[in-house]
């Protein structure tokens, strides 16, 4: 089938971006989306044309590095899955399609439709972690977890750092993304000690780095690929006014 | 140079304890006056970081990804084994290290794989502290399932997903160094280069994949934990970015390359669906417990199948092949996945493979669904099932899957020692970047083991022997070493960004790809190899003749780092060959075409070649040096495998 691609254009970080056009002549409906740009980006190089960049790897959903925003949807319009998992069936000859890259002012422009998602790490340095060092940990099944338990603590960890949350949310707001971190550990009897100095730290970084905040309209739920919940969002406002309130001896700031 | 693997004299059972007692420490006071170059931040690598920066050290840590986290480990589906004995079936170290060196076909050391199983133990204990939500019963205990052919339950997991909580566990660990300002991580940088001096690693080259800066990083160590090199085969599991610079780049500063021919095919992958394909899509081998394989008895059947003029349940059982079930009547469809996959592959080769392509086979749960029901079978694989549909858009309810097998995984990496140090003093590999503990096969979960026991449990020890010894004066970026490194890896780019021919960097690699998957894959013979040899030769002339490589060096160029690593692919393949074509003997996950038994199966030779092949690079258009690592076995009995 043939395609309409209106594709961001954009040099650096610091170039004005632009949207081209450019026609995918040879898409067959078995290929994954990216393995579309693909095709369209050995053309382009045959012409001589800057291919396209974005970025992928694993293209199978789990690493979390593509992020294309297609037709206005994080990860195309099919839901619960990436957008390597999105195949060209989804679409009819004919269609126009637009890819741009997430828009966040948290998530700068690398070139075309890659962006800088650094902040979501340094989220994580905060303190996203299980202060354990190598070594001297309890035999595994000295921690009892309730099945149910670690059952919702791995539907928060399946969360893969793509974006998709703030680039659907109208305030580009990194909520659901920070609430499934410290959900894992919130649920969890290992994340305990650090409870609420987490929460805060956590929470004060992403407002550093420029997220917006929540205002519960839900398009981060309804656009995340691993269909993380916001009963995430939930548990962190609680744990989050509870350490303000109530644990600021916990607290490191 | 001779090889010595600096294994520990003494019982098996005692080597490690012994060993760790022997090593040197470093003071703790000093420990702060030393740097750690870590390259590559999957299991082992942020596993090392993180380990060695809490013990007081230095570290600068790099990866080519946008994030630490989303290093390839993190796609690893099924799990992780561990000697638990949990489940009080029998389990044990010995038992562990047993199937382990049976799993690898006698070509693993037995010293190596025994500490991997003595460590795995502590890897749980590890990854729950740090809060990885492993699988539980409704007491609230670990639960364990059997895995890969394993007849005890070891294998722990967090559903199909155990990869990405492993790695999110150690990156958790890594996050905290990186906030004690322990570790500096370096994100989207690619390491071009290893610096040596007066024969001994001190630092790397490295090139910022935004800005295109060369710059280098000096260390008193440097340890690659740089992963696989399973898309030299163009079309593997492995993700896009996976390459073997890294690696290769070592080898050629003196490092040698152990038995680059290992490779893991699985057997149950997604097929090819055109020249577009850009990767494959691995799917759980426990399909096999209930699928059936099968394709059409005759070619005719089979085209007509292609071509979609009958449908796969028109076909009657008398004109079906079920040829697993034929060939191996005991294990049937449950045979090990190198005998699965050669098997499908001579089928597909014959002419009687299935789906529009004709590469493919059947996989068919028809007799599941009717004995067991939809439920159950959806209960059992409906994750699975749902990742097929998708993928293909055919519904494995209603009519057979359609598999094929496709690289996975490498047991050849750098030839390290009992401490993990390569041949160039000071320079390690970790992971699957090394040549160790797998032999000529690898278990199923037995990866991210090993990756994590390099990462949290034997580096942190080794490393400081050495570290000991050469003491901890800081290493001089201004030694003219450095300033010559980085000439040579900004003329090298010079080089690629000058190739402006008419093919374009995907196209060579797409040929080198079929290359190794024809004559270097699952079945192999001198004829082939030789021919291979001559192909990948010429191909390699062609590419820095004809290949195109857009853009320029300062910015960020996506096709300038797949050129590099393209070009990289290109030697690597042809050492592959030459490690073939050098063991004339079947072993593992491949067949070598000469040494088969009367039935046709695989016959190792363990008089001629139960060594390890370690490789030495001899400079440019130069055939390498073969050195052998005679393995002794003084604990195990080498038995042949039999299947039928």
């Amino acid at each position: 089938m043939k395609l309409t691609l209106k594709v961001w254009r954009q040099k650096n970080t610091n170039a004005k971006g632009t949207f081209v056009t450019y026609p995918a002549d040879h898409v067959s409906p078995d290929m994954s989306f990216l393995e579309m740009l693909d095709v369209v980006n050995e053309e382009l190089i045959r012409k001589g044309d800057e291919p396209i960049h974005f970025d992928h790897d694993c293209r199978e959903g789990i690493c979390g590095s593509c992020s294309l925003h297609i037709n206005g949807q994080p990860h195309g319009p099919k839901h619960g899955i990436a957008t390597c998992q999105l195949h060209m069936r989804s679409f009819k000859d004919g269609d126009h399609v637009v890819i741009e890259p997430w828009r966040a002012a948290a998530f700068p422009v690398i070139r075309d439709l890659a962006t800088d998602r650094s902040a979501f790490d340094r989220i994580q340095h905060a303190g996203g972690y299980v202060s354990v060092n190598t070594g001297g940990a309890p035999d595994a099944n000295n921690i009892l977890i309730p099945k149910v338990t670690a059952d919702e603590a791995l539907n928060s960890a399946t969360c893969i750092g793509c974006g998709a949350c703030v680039a659907a949310c109208k305030n580009a707001s990194a909520m659901l993304f920070v609430s499934a971190k410290v959900s894992q550990m919130a649920l969890l009897p290992q994340g305990q000690p650090e409870r609420y100095r987490r929460v805060q730290a956590m929470v004060t970084q992403m407002d550093k780095e420029g997220f917006g905040n929540c205002t519960n309209t839900g398009a981060c739920e309804a656009e995340c690929p691993k269909q993380i919940s916001l009963s995430n969002i939930a548990r962190m406002n609680r744990d989050y006014f509870t350490a303000n309130l109530f644990k600021e001896e916990e607290a490191t700031h | 140079m001779t090889l010595d693997a600096k294994i520990p004299e003494g019982p098996l059972a005692d080597k490690w304890s012994k060993h760790k007692f022997n090593l040197k420490l470093v003071n703790p006071v000093n420990k702060r006056k030393y740097t750690i170059i870590v390259v590559g931040t999957g299991l082992a690598g942020a596993s090392a970081a993180a380990s060695l920066a809490e013990l007081g050290y230095n570290v600068k840590a790099f990866c080519f990804q946008d994030s630490p986290r989303r290093a390839h480990s993190i796609a690893a589906q099924g799990g992780i084994n561990a000697a638990k004995n949990y489940q009080n079936d029998g389990d044990s170290i010995q038992r562990l290290f047993y199937d382990t060196i049976k799993g690898g076909d006698y070509r693993s050391r037995e010293g190596n794989v025994y500490r991997l199983a003595q460590v795995s133990v502590d890897i749980i204990d590890q990854c729950v502290a740090q809060g990885v939500p492993f699988a539980r019963e409704y007491g609230g205990l670990l639960d364990n399932r059997s895995f890969g052919g394993a007849q005890v339950s070891r294998t722990f997991y967090a559903r199909g997903q155990t990869g990405q909580q492993l790695l999110l566990g150690a990156y958790s660990a890594l996050n905290r160094q990186i906030h004690t300002g322990k570790v500096t991580m370096y994100n989207r940088h690619e390491m071009m280069d290893v610096v040596t001096i007066d024969g001994q690693a001190k630092g790397i080259v490295t090139r910022d994949l935004v800005t295109g800066k060369i710059e280098s990083h000096a260390g008193h160590a440097v340890l690659l934990c740089t992963g696989g090199y399973g898309n030299v085969f163009y079309l593997s599991t492995n993700a896009m970015g996976c390459n073997v610079t890294a690696a290769w780049k070592a080898h050629k500063r003196g490092a040698y390359f152990g038995n680059p021919c290992f490779t893991q095919i699985h057997p149950t992958c997604i097929p090819v669906t055109g020249d577009h394909q850009s990767k494959l899509t691995l799917m759980s081998e426990s399909l096999r417990n209930d699928g059936r394989v099968w394709v059409p008895k005759t070619k005719e059947l089979a085209a007509k199948l292609r071509t979609g003029e009958i449908k796969p349940y028109d076909l009657k059982e008398e004109d079906r092949d079920y040829f697993l079930e034929r060939k191996y009547p005991s294990f049937g469809n449950l045979v090990p996945r190198d005998v699965a996959s050669r098997n499908a592959k001579e089928i597909v080769d014959d002419g009687r493979g299935v789906g529009r392509s004709g590469i493919a086979v059947f996989l068919d749960f028809a007799d599941a669904i009717n004995r067991l029901g939809e439920d159950i079978v959806r209960a059992k694989y409906g994750n699975l099932f749902d990742m097929y549909q998708q993928i293909t858009d055919e519904n494995p309810y209603k009519q057979p899957m359609r598999i094929y097998p496709a690289v996975h995984y490498t047991m050849g990496g750098l030839w390290v020692d009992y401490n993990l140090m390569t041949t160039v003093p000071g320079l390690y590999a970790l992971g699957e970047a090394n040549f160790s503990d797998h032999g000529a096969n690898r278990l199923g979960a037995s990866a991210l083991m090993q990756g994590l026991a390099d990462g949290y449990f034997v580096i942190p020890y080794t490393l400081g022997d050495y570290l000991a010894t050469i003491g901890p004066k800081a290493v001089d970026i201004n030694h003219p070493a450095f300033a010559e490194t980085e000439r040579e890896v900004k003329d090298r780019i010079k080089q690629l960004l000058s190739l402006k021919g008419t093919k374009t960097v995907d196209e060579y690699h797409r040929e080198l790809g079929l290359i190794m998957w024809e004559y270097c894959g699952m079945a192999r013979s001198e004829e082939g190899l030789t021919k291979a040899k001559g192909l990948i030769s010429a191909l390699r002339k062609d590419f820095w003749r004809n290949a195109f490589v857009s853009g320029v060096n300062e910015e960020f160029n996506q096709k300038l780092e797949k050129a590099g690593r393209v070009a990289d692919f290109l030697e690597l393949g042809e050492l592959m060959v030459d490690d073939a074509l050098d063991r004339k003997e079947s072993c593992g996950g491949h067949l070598r075409l000469e040494s088969q038994t009367e039935e046709g199966e695989a016959k190792r030779n363990d008089e001629k070649y139960s060594y390890v092949a370690a490789w030495e690079y001899k400079g440019d258009n130069q055939p390498e040096t073969l050195h052998k690592e005679k393995l002794v076995f003084e604990n195990v009995t080498l038995s042949q495998r039999s299947y039928k």
